[in-house]
């Protein structure tokens, strides 16, 4: 019994009964997350994971700005219903480079984590400028500013950095040309487009807003919606070897 | 403190807890008791959960639990499992032709339950619920068709896609031929006029249409023909068709000249498989544009 009684000294004293509360929460941290970070087991072996290009990087922090979390994940969950519908369940390693990750469960629109590719960059430009334009019911308001706005390269270098400093593996080079590599991707003809090809190889490059003239706020978004989910080569993917 | 003193309250006739705050106390009501053994039960059943299921973990990895239960190991069963009910009949659309498909009723009816759903889920974003398309996308329900519409030439468009990140994608590019300067403004609007005048659209007064011909003979007939209707083997749509893909006025035209659109169709083979593909040629095909 007598070391039942000792707990008045939390209850009389609100510092220790803070501190108390501290160490408690910690405890919880610790096992739970601290071990993330050093099992190997957290992050599946992938062929074809790569950082993000400038441009994408770029569409990925209008993602983020316009919100299109709110309506739409990016993780289809381990049931069959959504490995029907969307393909293969999300790996972590395929968010390995997302600061922050777009998970999630509430979709008022469908997961996006493996739209690339399912439609043409037109469509994608279309139905973001107006999408009942192709998706009659759709209650997704329209983006039609992201045409008109042209992209900013001014930050996009921070950026890079900020993610190195996380530990994505940009390279000094990739970081150097970040500006350049930005519009190059969207501008296939340009002088740059080479040394950007060098740089990411395997990745879209071609206008993806339609408007060759300019670089905008469309071609980053819809450069970005084109690579989701299409990292991954699932043909070298060793599921047997990630079962949780 | 004389916490210890347990006492009966005189107003309520309740036990005090014998605590003692600067001459407050503290009446004795206790947790009701079906709370306090759920939350008994539910560190045991804690307990339990951690011995069965994976749980704790340690330096190397983690405690893997005695059930060896694992959320992927589980789904990928019951992917698999459904996809071999579905091959049984899947591996009879495939073993058979599309005319075979389309002429026994038992593939029939299971290629169009399976290629309404994958119509809707793939296909109805860009051509619509209805199959009538959008402005830039074909309509499926018509009888004109860039490509071609019967079985074959749609399960190969499905499959392939059109201009798409594939190798064997159907591939059709038009010059242009007012930005890259080809023809002059004035030939690009005799042409056009003139490609109205076969499509049976109303020409604008004191255009030469004759002109028009022949830089119409000279430019575009090697694909479109002399009759205007086209060629779906080198995707070069008929002109004459009562339906465009794009704007169906002059000035459409014109700018279809000028700056031609060229759409995109993603290539659905690797993302659907040849069974589903096969089932979308069909669905497609009697949507009442198929020939």
């Amino acid at each position: 019994m007598s070391a039942w009684k000792k707990h008045q000294i939390f209850e009389k004293n609100s510092l220790i009964l803070i501190v108390g509360i501290v160490i408690m929460i910690s405890i919880g941290g610790l096992v739970e997350i601290v071990p993330l970070y050093y099992l190997k087991s957290t992050i599946e072996k992938t062929e074809g994971m790569r950082p993000y290009t400038p441009l994408e990087l770029a569409g990925r922090n209008i993602y983020v700005r316009e919100g299109c979390y709110a309506c739409h994940s990016q993780q289809i969950r381990p049931m069959r219903d959504e490995l029907e519908r969307y393909g293969n369940y999300s790996l972590a390693a395929e968010s390995m480079y997302d600061r922050p990750f777009q998970w999630g469960s509430k979709r008022t629109g469908p997961d996006l984590a493996r739209v690339g590719g399912k439609y043409s960059d037109e469509w994608q430009r279309d139905h973001l400028i107006d999408p009942r334009s192709v998706s009659p019911t759709s209650v997704m308001p329209g983006y039609p500013f992201l045409m008109d706005a042209k992209i900013s390269p001014i930050e996009i270098e921070n950026h890079l950095k900020v993610n190195a400093l996380y530990g994505v593996p940009y390279t000094e080079e990739q970081i150097k040309y970040a500006k350049a590599d930005l519009m190059a991707q969207a501008q296939p003809d340009s002088d740059a487009a080479e040394g950007f090809a060098e740089r990411y190889p395997d990745v879209l490059i071609r206008d993806f807003d339609g408007n060759a003239k300019e670089v905008t706020e469309m071609d980053a978004l819809v450069a970005y919606l084109q690579m989701l989910g299409t990292l991954v080569d699932f043909s070298l993917y060793d599921e047997k070897a990630n079962l949780r | 403190m004389a916490e210890h003193k347990k006492e009966i309250d005189q107003v309520t006739g309740v036990e005090t807890t014998g605590h003692e705050w600067d001459g407050l106390k503290e009446l004795n009501h206790p947790l009701p008791k079906w709370w306090l053994y759920m939350f008994y039960g539910s560190i045991v059943w804690a307990v339990i959960y951690w011995i069965l299921m994976p749980s704790w973990p340690l330096v190397n990895g983690y405690t893997k639990g005695l059930l060896d239960y694992s959320q992927r190991a589980v789904v990928t069963e019951e992917f698999n499992a459904a996809a071999a009910e579905r091959a049984e009949t899947g591996k009879m659309l495939l073993e058979a032709s599309l005319d075979e498909i389309q002429n026994t009723p038992e593939l029939l009816e299971y290629a169009m339950a399976q290629g309404k759903v994958a119509f809707g889920d793939n296909c109805a974003a860009c051509h619509g619920v209805g199959a009538t398309g959008f402005e830039g996308y074909p309509n499926l329900q018509d009888d004109s068709w860039i490509w071609g519409g019967d079985l074959e030439t749609l399960a190969t468009t499905i499959a392939y896609g059109v201009r798409a990140d594939n190798d064997e994608t159907r591939y059709a590019e038009m010059p242009a031929f007012g930005r890259d300067e080809l023809l002059e403004k004035e030939q690009i609007v005799q042409v056009a006029n003139y490609v109205g005048s076969l499509a049976g659209i109303p020409t604008q007064d004191g255009v030469d249409l004759e002109a028009g011909k022949v830089v119409y003979e000279e430019n575009c007939a090697a694909c479109h023909m002399d009759n205007g209707k086209g060629d779906m083997e080198m995707g070069a749509p008929n002109l004459t068709a009562p339906n465009y893909l794009y704007d169906r006025s002059i000035k459409g035209i014109e700018a279809q000249i000028n700056t031609p659109r060229h759409g995109v169709m993603p290539a659905w083979i690797d993302r659907l498989g040849e069974t589903t593909v096969k089932s979308l040629a069909v669905y497609v095909h009697s949507r009442g544009g198929g020939q």
